[in-house]
Formats: C-alpha cells, sequence, structure tokens
C-alpha cells in the first residue's frame, strides 16, 4: 500500500498546482502510516525540491516522448509507476492537466475517481464541491484502488525541510494519434486558477476602457484579473477571464468583486474564496450578502483610491 | 460522418440548491432541469455547424430515465437528426461512461463530443473515461475544433495558456467556452424535435466505482464588514491586519 501523486510540470518546473497535490498525498500517506511517491514525466528541473512538501521518493520518466502533453501517454506512465510502488492511492490536481489525466487513469485502472476533492480523505470518503460551488458532497470510493484530484487552493500546505530522492524511471510508451503542433503561452499572466489575489470587474465598470484602473490595481497587488460572464459574452473581456459556474470556478485568497451585482451564477465560481471585497454602487447588490468587506460606492472614484492605499501600505 | 453528442441533465443555473432525506438525497422540488450548458452550447452547437459544412449525422446520447425525454427533445430542437437514451439510472461517471462506450463499440461512431463537466457534479470525468475505455485520444477542455477530411485540428487550455494539436477520426472531445455560440431553437425546431427518433436502449452491464453518501451546504457568510467610500485605507488596513490576506 502506498500514496502516488502525478506532479505535473510547466516549462522545465513543477507548478504551484503539483506542489499542492504533493502536500496533499503526503498527508494521506502520513495519516495512514504508508509511503508517498511522486511521478514526474518530462524535463522538470525542480523535483528535489518536493521534498519541502513532505515527497521523499520521486519517480522521474524523462522519455523523449514526453516532451509534449499527452495525457493517454501519460496515464501510461502513471499506471506502471502505480504498479511498482504498489499505489493504493493515486493524487493528481484538478486543474488542466489533471482533467485530462485523472479520468482516463480511472477507466484503464476501473478504479473510482473523486475530482476537486477540498479535504483529506476520511478512510474512503472524500469531500468535494459540488453544483458549482453551491455545495459540497462526502463522496465514498469502492475500489481497491481510489483516485483523488485536489481543487487547487484548497489544502493548506505543510511545509517540511525534506529531502527528495529522485530516481530515474523507464517505462514503455505507445504512441498515440494525438500530435501537438504549437504551444501559445500566455505572456507572463497569472494563471487564474493559481493566483492568491483576483481582481474583478463586471459590467459596473461601463466599458472595456475602463480596464485601466483594475488592471493596475490588479498589478499593485500581484493579483490576476477575472470578469462577469456578461462582459466577457459582449467582448469587453476575452473569455478565459471569466469566472462563474460556465466560466472557471476559482479559490483565491482575496477576491475583489467591482461592479459585479453577484448574480448565483456568478457566486457559484467564486464563493469558494477566502476573503471577499466587494464594492458595488448599489448597496442592494446581492454580492454583499455573500461578502467579507464592502464598500457602497462608485468604483470610478473608490478604485483610484484603492490603488493609492495599496501603494502605500506596500511600500 | 457519424458525430455523437453525449447530454447530461442538469438542474438550471439560477436553481437553489437544497437537500432532503438527511442531506442524503438532492431535492429536485421546484428545481428546472436543463440540458447541461456545456453538453447544449458547446458541444452540440459545434457538431450541428459540422455536420452542416460537411455533411453526416449528430446523434445525441443521453444516459438516464424517461424523465429525461423532456431534455433530449431540447436537444433535438436544436437541430440533431436523432437521439438514443440508454435506459439506465446514473449512478456514477465510471458507470455513465461504461454505457456510453458500450453503445459507442456496438454502433460506431467518428466523434464524440460533450461538455468539459456537467454543473452538478462537475466531474469532468466521463469524456475521458470513454475516450480510455474506447482506446481512442482525449481532447480535453477544447475550445475550437475544425475538420479537414479527417483530420481534426483543436485548440484546447492548457496550464498557462493554449496548446494546437491534430488527431485523427476517431476521438472525444470535451468542449469548453469558445467553440460555439449557443443557438436558441425556433419553432420550426421545436415542430421536428417531435417526430424526430428517440430510441430506447438497454443498459450495459457495469457497477458504480463511486457513491455519494451525504450532501451538505456550505456555511453562510457571519456578515459584511462595511466600509466608507471615504475611508478606503481602513479597508486595506482590514485586509492586511485583520484578513491577513495582502
Amino acid at each position: 500500500m502506498s500514496v502516488l501523486i502525478y506532479t505535473d510540470s510547466n516549462s522545465g518546473t513543477l507548478t504551484k498546482n503539483a506542489f499542492e497535490a504533493a502536500n496533499y498525498g503526503a498527508l494521506i500517506a502520513k495519516k495512514e502510516g504508508i509511503t508517498a511517491t511522486a511521478i514526474v514525466v518530462g524535463n522538470t528541473n525542480d523535483i528535489a525540491s518536493l521534498g519541502n512538501y513532505g515527497i521523499a521518493n520521486a519517480l522521474h520518466c524523462n522519455d523523449a516522448s514526453l516532451s509534449n502533453f499527452d495525457p493517454q501517454k501519460i496515464a501510461q506512465v502513471i499506471i506502471q509507476a502505480a504498479k511498482k510502488i504498489n499505489a493504493t492511492t493515486i493524487v493528481l490536481a484538478h486543474d488542466y492537466s489533471g482533467k485530462a489525466v485523472a479520468p482516463i487513469l480511472a477507466a484503464k485502472l476501473d478504479a473510482g475517481l473523486v475530482s476537486g476533492a477540498i479535504a483529506l480523505p476520511e478512510g474512503n470518503t472524500v469531500k468535494k464541491a459540488v453544483f458549482s460551488g453551491k455545495a459540497f458532497a462526502n463522496v465514498e470510493v469502492k475500489t481497491p484502488i481510489k483516485i483523488i484530484s485536489v481543487l487547487p487552493n484548497s489544502v493548506d500546505k505543510a511545509i517540511t525541510n525534506g529531502n527528495c530522492a529522485v530516481e530515474n524511471f523507464s517505462c514503455e510508451i505507445t504512441s498515440t494519434r494525438l500530435t501537438v503542433k504549437e504551444v501559445k503561452k500566455a505572456s507572463n499572466e497569472l494563471s487564474l486558477t493559481e493566483a492568491d489575489i483576483v481582481v474583478s470587474a463586471g459590467r459596473g465598470l461601463k466599458g472595456p476602457e475602463n480596464w485601466g484602473m483594475i488592471e493596475e490595481l490588479a498589478k499593485e497587488l500581484g493579483a490576476a484579473t477575472a470578469c462577469s460572464r456578461p462582459v466577457a459574452d459582449i467582448g469587453w473581456r476575452p473569455h478565459h477571464e471569466h469566472v462563474g459556474q460556465t466560466g472557471l470556478a476559482i479559490r483565491p485568497n482575496l477576491y475583489f468583486a467591482i461592479g459585479i451585482s453577484g448574480a448565483i451564477q456568478h457566486l457559484a465560481g467564486v464563493n469558494g474564496s477566502k476573503v471577499i471585497v466587494v464594492i458595488n454602487t448599489d448597496p442592494e447588490a446581492p454580492f454583499f450578502k455573500a461578502a467579507d468587506y464592502g464598500i457602497v460606492g462608485d468604483a470610478f472614484q473608490v478604485v483610484p483610491k484603492l490603488i493609492e492605499a495599496v501603494k502605500k501600505i506596500k511600500a | 460522418m457519424k458525430i455523437i453528442v453525449c447530454i447530461s441533465k442538469a438542474p438550471d443555473t439560477t436553481s437553489k440548491i437544497a437537500f432532503k432525506d438527511n442531506n442524503s438525497q438532492f431535492d429536485e422540488a421546484g428545481v428546472q432541469f436543463i440540458v447541461n450548458p456545456y453538453d447544449e452550447w458547446y458541444a452540440l452547437v459545434r457538431a450541428l455547424e459540422l455536420k452542416e459544412a460537411n455533411g453526416g449525422n449528430v446523434t445525441v446520447l443521453n444516459v438516464g430515465g424517461a424523465e429525461n425525454d423532456a431534455i433530449i427533445r431540447k436537444a433535438l430542437a436544436i437541430g440533431a437528426d436523432d437521439a438514443v437514451r440508454i435506459d439506465a439510472q446514473t449512478a456514477d461517471a465510471l458507470y455513465v461512461a461504461k454505457q456510453i462506450a458500450g453503445y459507442v463499440k456496438a454502433n460506431g461512431a467518428d466523434m464524440i463530443l460533450l461538455g468539459k463537466e456537467t454543473i452538478d457534479y462537475n466531474g469532468s470525468q466521463v469524456g475521458g473515461m470513454v475516450a480510455a475505455l474506447l482506446d481512442v485520444p482525449y481532447v480535453s477542455l477544447a475550445s475550437k475544433l475544425t475538420m479537414s477530411g479527417t483530420t481534426a485540428t483543436i485548440e484546447r487550455e492548457i496550464e498557462g495558456g493554449v496548446e494546437i494539436i491534430e488527431t485523427s477520426l476517431p476521438f472525444v472531445l470535451s468542449a469548453a467556452k469558445g467553440m460555439a455560440e449557443a443557438r436558441i431553437p425556433n419553432m420550426r425546431g421545436i415542430m421536428a424535435a417531435r417526430t424526430k427518433p428517440l430510441n430506447v436502449v438497454p443498459a450495459f452491464e457495469a457497477t458504480n466505482s463511486t457513491e455519494i453518501k451525504s450532501f451538505l451546504l456550505p456555511a453562510a457568510k457571519t456578515g459584511c464588514k462595511y466600509v466608507d467610500a471615504d475611508n478606503v485605507e481602513e479597508l486595506v488596513n482590514l485586509l492586511r491586519n485583520e484578513a491577513k490576506a495582502i
């Protein structure tokens, strides 16, 4: 019995979500008194740093055929690694990569998958968000192997100072019918699902030309920018910024909602945020009911002041 | 080209979520059900666009009981040619995936499209499972799909960007925003949907691998602390010293 964690890397370094998954897997192993091993694929330079998240052993499969993201191939590697260490729990992050890989693993291993876990398992039962963040469910896994994908920003990290031994792991990889033609990385933009702070704005801003102050506030806070659905639909902001029930679900530590009324669909995508700040001219805006801090006021007056106040405190 | 679009039934996005029987069951009272938006807006509409451009047939596939027929008719009204309902009570994602894979193995398909997740259980599981059970490529979170002969060029979201990939038929694709624009069924479509074939087939043998034991609702916020619009510095102080968020 052991825990295997798939830790994904991006441009040669492990992702924040990967460290969170590693930490989650290490905590399960500790609780159950078994070992936790990470599996890393492709060119990755900082595998040893997994030691800081409770992982003492990592398998590294740096096969040339894994240089591009192919979930079918990654699933093959994970299955072979799981066999090698007799894994009974497999952990991944519930991010773009995990969403592609985890279901393939589950079908191939005929194993139960809980996706988007927000807490450590209690026995075979795992808590996850359902109804797009409007509720939670306790899901029991009934198979000998359980697969869990962890929702980003949902389980606190327990940082340790340990070492992680990296072992080269060679495995059989059969080719697939998928070829990557081009990879377009977003330019230095902070990924919305990984951001600790998100500054989001809605129709209250009246037009795309007014987003300068939102971007400036985000920059001062080291935050990512987001928007409500109507704003993405009318083309004021790109679709990938849309958060809410039918957009991205995010769980930052701090979420600013500026000129967003707080429709139930929007709240569903952001109510996992730890602290919510609402700025709205309408004191009756439903968002205030979900807020921790609120300012009833005009964004065009409040936000510039907020930028100055943040600058001051950061100085 | 034979396209299968898997559709799931989901509560309308404005639904208030409540549970019954000691929080073990979703309370459907007063809830209006819709086609899961990602399945309808993106997967189904893109399938119809491909058919309109290149010919072929679009079948919507649902796993569920007769109570799902209303949403299946909606998908037919939007423009699918025919529908299949696998008569099974859905148990979990792997169970549903085995139903879909069982049907496709028996009947064939060039392309299987579905939404990136359902808005009720938010699993993002069925598509990848179907692909694995059929041993065909899985392209998740796709925002663009074009066909040239039997070659598909697909844009998909990856960590920190997008990727353009190529694959050949058959494959499974989960559709995200950008794939297509939602269509509203017109009267002609609604009338036509009444007579389009909706074939009910028996369930395939399968067991579920997970089970929901209980539901719970998030704890309500304890109340919003208001800061005066003229005293923005106070908000920043609170965020730093009380919430410790900046």
